[in-house]
Parts: C-alpha cells; sequence; structure tokens
C-alpha cells in the first residue's frame, strides 16, 4: 500500500495503532454485554436484553462495513478501505452472537425446534438467510480467498451485502410490525438506504465524471 | 408409565412448584382429623396454612395498602413470587413509552389525585365514582396471581384489590349489557407517547359479562401491600390472570356496559396476532412466536430453559367452564 505524504487524519487512519484500536472499540459492546450479564445489570429479562442487543450491534456494523466506501469518496480518505474488513468480520461476529443467543436463550438449543422455527415463521427464516448469506462473506475474507477466487468473481460474491442489509431491515422491521412500533427501524433504514443509495446513484452518473474514482476499487 | 426426559423440554416441575412438607403434611393431617370428627378444633391451624405458603415483602416505596388473604379459588398460588424491583421496572405501558424500562423513568408525570372513574352504558347505576369509594367498595384481598404477558414472559404478582364482580353488583347492568369495556386514561399532557402512532389512544380493552363476573377478575388497587406504582397501572387498574397481560387494562377512567362486542386497542392495531380472548393457551401460537413456553421473570438463571405454558395460564379449573365447547383456535 503506497502511504501518501501523510498528514492529518490521513495519519490517524495510517497509524500502526489505528487497526488495533478499531479492534479493542469494536469488541468493547460484547465486553459490557458480558460484564453486565455476569453483573445482573441487564434488568429484568437479561436473555431479551442479550439477544436484542447483539441484533442491534450486528445492525450497526452492517451499517459501518457500509459506511466505508462512501465516506472514503466523499471525505477523499483511501486509506479508510483498511478498516472495512475488520468491520464486516465484527458483523459476522454479532450476527453469530445473536443467532447463538436466539438459539440458546429463545429455544433452549433443541435443533428441531430451531429447525421448526424457521421454517415457521418468515420473521426467523429472513434473519436466518441473512446470517446464512453472511456466513461465505467471512469465509472469504482472507486475502487468499481473494486471489482464488479472483478479484471480479471475489466482488461478485461480496455484493450479496446489498441483499443481507435487506434482509436484516426485514427481519427488525417484522420483529417491530405487531406493536406498530417502526422508529428504530426506520432510521437504520434510512442509514442504509443513503449508503445504498448513493451507490446507486454513482453508478447511474453519466460515464465521464464516473471515471474519475476507480471503478475497480468502488462498491 | 409416561417417561419423561429431557427432551420433551421445559417440564420439569421447579422446587417452588413443589408444595412443602408442612403444608403437605398439614393436609394429611386434616384429613385424618376430617375422618375422626376432630376437624372444627383444627379448623384454625388449617386456615395458618396460609401463612406458611409465603409472607409477601413490602418494599416501603409507596402507601401502604394491605389485604386480607383471599379465599377465592385459586387466588393465591404458592409460587414464589416475582422480585418487586423488577415487577415495577418491566412493564408494558405504551403510554408512557414501548421500552420495557420507559414506564418506569416517564410515569411519575401521572396524577392519579383526584381520580374518578365513569361508569356508563347499559347499567342502572351509571356516573361518576370518586377512586376513595372504590376503595371502600369492597374488603381488600390480597390475591397472588401468575401474570402472562402475550410476549412470552412471565411473573408472579401479590394483587391487593376485589373481585370486579363487587363492582358490578353496585352498579347494577341492564339485562341487555352483554360486555364491558374498560378505558384507560389518555392524557397528552402527563402520558408522552400518547401522541405515538403506536396504538389508537385511548387504550381500550374488554371482556364478556360472565368473564368480567368471575370471582377471579380482580379490581386491583395495589401489589406487594402498597398502592400501584403508576407504571402498573396506578390507581385503579384490571387483572385478569388467566389472559395476556394487555387484557388488564391499567388506570382506569371508565367502565362501560355494551351489548357488542368491544373493540380492543390491541385487535384494532394488528387483529391477526390479538384476538378479543386473548386467553392464554400454549397451543395457539402467536404469528411470531411459540405460546408453548415462557420465560418466569428474574427466576431462572440465564441458561435455564423457559417453563411449560399452562392452559388459561393455570386457571383453568377456575375458568375452563366460561369456554366450553368454544374454538379457541379461532376465539383467539
Amino acid at each position: 500500500m503506497a502511504a501518501p505524504a501523510a498528514r492529518g487524519r490521513r495519519a490517524l487512519l495510517l497509524h500502526p495503532a489505528a487497526k488495533p484500536v478499531l479492534f479493542i472499540a469494536a469488541l468493547l459492546p460484547f465486553a459490557w454485554l458480558f460484564y453486565a450479564a455476569l453483573t445482573d445489570q441487564l434488568g429484568a429479562n437479561p436473555q431479551e436484553y442479550l439477544i436484542r442487543s447483539l441484533g442491534d450491534w450486528t445492525l450497526r456494523f452492517l451499517c459501518l462495513t457500509l459506511a466505508v466506501t462512501p465516506l472514503r469518496t466523499i471525505a477523499n480518505q483511501p486509506a479508510l478501505l483498511r478498516f472495512r474488513r475488520m468491520l464486516g468480520l465484527f458483523t459476522y461476529f454479532y450476527a453469530c452472537l445473536h443467532l447463538l443467543g436466539y438459539a440458546w436463550f429463545d429455544m433452549g438449543l433443541e435443533f428441531d425446534e430451531i429447525a421448526r422455527d424457521i421454517a415457521k415463521r418468515p420473521f426467523i427464516l429472513v434473519g436466518f438467510a441473512g446470517w446464512l448469506l453472511l456466513t461465505p462473506l467471512a469465509a472469504t475474507s482472507f486475502n487468499r480467498a481473494i486471489r482464488a477466487l479472483g478479484a471480479a468473481r471475489w466482488q461478485l460474491l461480496h455484493r450479496l451485502v446489498y441483499a443481507i442489509a435487506g434482509l436484516a431491515i426485514l427481519h427488525f422491521f417484522w420483529m417491530r410490525a405487531g406493536k406498530n412500533n417502526f422508529t428504530e427501524v426506520a432510521v437504520y433504514a434510512a442509514i442504509l438506504g443513503v449508503l445504498l443509495g448513493w451507490r446507486a446513484w454513482r453508478r447511474l452518473r453519466p460515464a465521464p465524471r464516473a471515471a474519475a474514482v476507480r471503478p475497480a476499487a468502488g462498491r | 408409565m409416561l417417561i419423561k426426559t429431557g427432551r420433551d423440554g421445559y417440564i420439569h416441575p421447579t422446587s417452588s412448584e413443589i408444595t412443602p412438607q408442612a403444608v403437605y403434611r398439614q393436609r394429611r393431617e386434616m384429613l385424618r382429623l376430617l375422618a375422626t370428627g376432630a376437624a372444627g378444633a383444627a379448623l384454625a391451624s388449617w386456615a395458618g396454612r396460609e401463612a406458611l405458603a409465603q409472607s409477601v415483602q413490602r418494599p416501603g416505596k409507596l402507601a401502604a395498602l394491605a389485604g386480607q388473604k383471599s379465599s377465592v379459588a385459586g387466588a393465591v398460588t404458592m409460587e414464589k413470587v416475582t422480585e418487586y424491583k423488577d415487577a415495577s421496572s418491566y412493564n408494558n405501558y405504551y403510554e408512557f413509552g414501548t421500552d420495557k424500562g420507559d414506564p418506569a423513568h416517564n410515569a411519575h408525570t401521572l396524577k392519579t389525585t383526584p381520580w374518578t372513574v365513569e361508569v356508563d352504558g347499559l347499567v342502572k347505576k351509571p356516573g361518576k365514582y370518586a377512586l376513595d369509594d372504590l376503595l371502600k367498595l369492597g374488603a381488600q384481598e390480597e390475591r397472588i396471581y401468575r401474570l402472562r404477558c402475550v410476549e412470552g414472559w412471565s411473573m408472579v404478582i401479590p394483587w391487593v384489590g376485589y373481585s370486579l364482580a363487587q363492582l358490578l353488583e353496585k352498579v347494577e347492568p341492564q339485562p341487555g349489557a352483554k360486555f364491558v369495556e374498560f378505558h384507560t386514561l389518555a392524557d397528552p399532557k402527563t402520558m408522552p407517547f400518547v401522541g405515538s402512532r403506536v396504538l389508537d389512544w385511548p387504550y381500550v380493552e374488554g371482556l364478556r359479562m360472565d368473564e368480567a363476573l368471575h370471582p377471579l377478575t380482580l379490581l386491583a388497587f395495589g401489589m406487594y401491600g402498597e398502592v400501584l406504582p403508576n407504571q402498573n397501572g396506578a390507581p385503579v387498574r384490571l387483572v385478569v390472570p388467566w389472559k395476556y397481560g394487555f387484557k388488564s387494562a391499567k388506570s382506569l377512567v371508565r367502565v362501560r356496559f355494551t351489548d357488542k362486542e368491544p373493540k380492543t386497542a390491541w385487535n384494532k392495531a394488528a387483529a391477526n396476532e390479538y384476538g378479543f380472548y386473548s386467553n392464554v393457551n400454549p397451543n395457539v401460537d402467536h404469528p411470531r412466536w411459540s405460546q408453548a413456553t415462557e420465560r418466569r421473570i428474574g427466576e431462572d438463571g440465564l441458561f435455564a430453559k423457559k417453563r411449560k405454558t399452562l392452559m388459561f395460564n393455570g386457571y383453568e379449573a377456575q375458568v375452563g367452564q366460561l369456554y366450553a365447547g368454544m374454538d379457541l383456535k379461532k376465539n383467539y
């Protein structure tokens, strides 16, 4: 990676400690939930609190991951790309914990019950499908996988993240649908809408200006 | 012989459900005395068994409101009472916010004095009843009920109040009255979420007349030996223990008698999810989750399995006959 004459923000982004700091920061929600569970600080229904918080953090990391490319372009900070893979993997980390929380706390790890629940309830099915689609993305997140797949195919596969974003919002929407309580759903939908809309808008722009940004790296 | 294993899931009794040995022994003793004709002398100690069942600790946060132990069948469960801290901090009271913690934070603005409940519709003695008059209308009883929320959690709460039937007898519904509607307060000045579109305010609930007259249906003024906290529906609410929690309307301002099935708040919001009856029924799932099991708040460890939900929340012996011949899958 060619480091430009780095100054200011760019210097911070390229600092050797930047990645470890982000790694620790991304683990903080997990650390807090773990500590709070041990010390009985999760309220009257800790199981529900854990499952919902882990779902929230999955969605937040998904938003952060999808924000990297627009921010990188708009703020002209190519160095931001260094963090996208880690953010994506943390999305999967929290998604796995969210699923584990459901399977353990809600379903008592009864796998036939879980299978029946997934088949029976669209809202669970959609959430599970999102996790399932996220799995190959996490599994092909290391450099050798990129080389083995070839950049074009790898990129095609990782465009699944757009579908995953849609499934995540639908899952959240359905979960809240019975109580007509859509404020938070609307906030996340708006954020994801802007992040995906920006990509669509850029793609549809007239060709000459689009050529100004390197298309191979853009998503 | 029916052999139950862990694969059956959820059905093992917890220690709190097992009759204490002392009570069990006393029952035996009672039967022996009955057989020998010496029952009369033993009745006093038999009545004392309630003292063994459990003693509810008064949290000492609000004005005391004591009730005598209820003699209504099924009115005093022996299960472990939920901690007051949980029962008063984990609430669904959407007028004060949709998060479980919101009501405890926001409901301090609710003004519970003066308070009147309007009785109208098909009733011989309509009018406005002041809270003080309602408080004195019947002897306050302590009822320890299971509370099962439609969301899949449950509590055990010691309420203080008297059977709604006592109010109904006093106000004398007309013969044409088939249902009772309960309207709860909807004051945008003190209830921050009454402006939201979560529900069609005011919150309305309803019961069929025979359900309303059932002795287990409670008009509650207190819990844990004290007046109700605002977030739990002060100053007066309904408690219908065999139905999902949302049927038990909070902060009542109007009781209306009608010949038509009331249009209830949740039924209007999502008819496919919340029916008029809303009896606790492990065999009829909510569209988005199973109702077969429940999480007892504050009792199970983090990794404990949920417990099995009981038909009519365990009050089948008392209320089952109200629904004889009804298809409870259709009339959910």
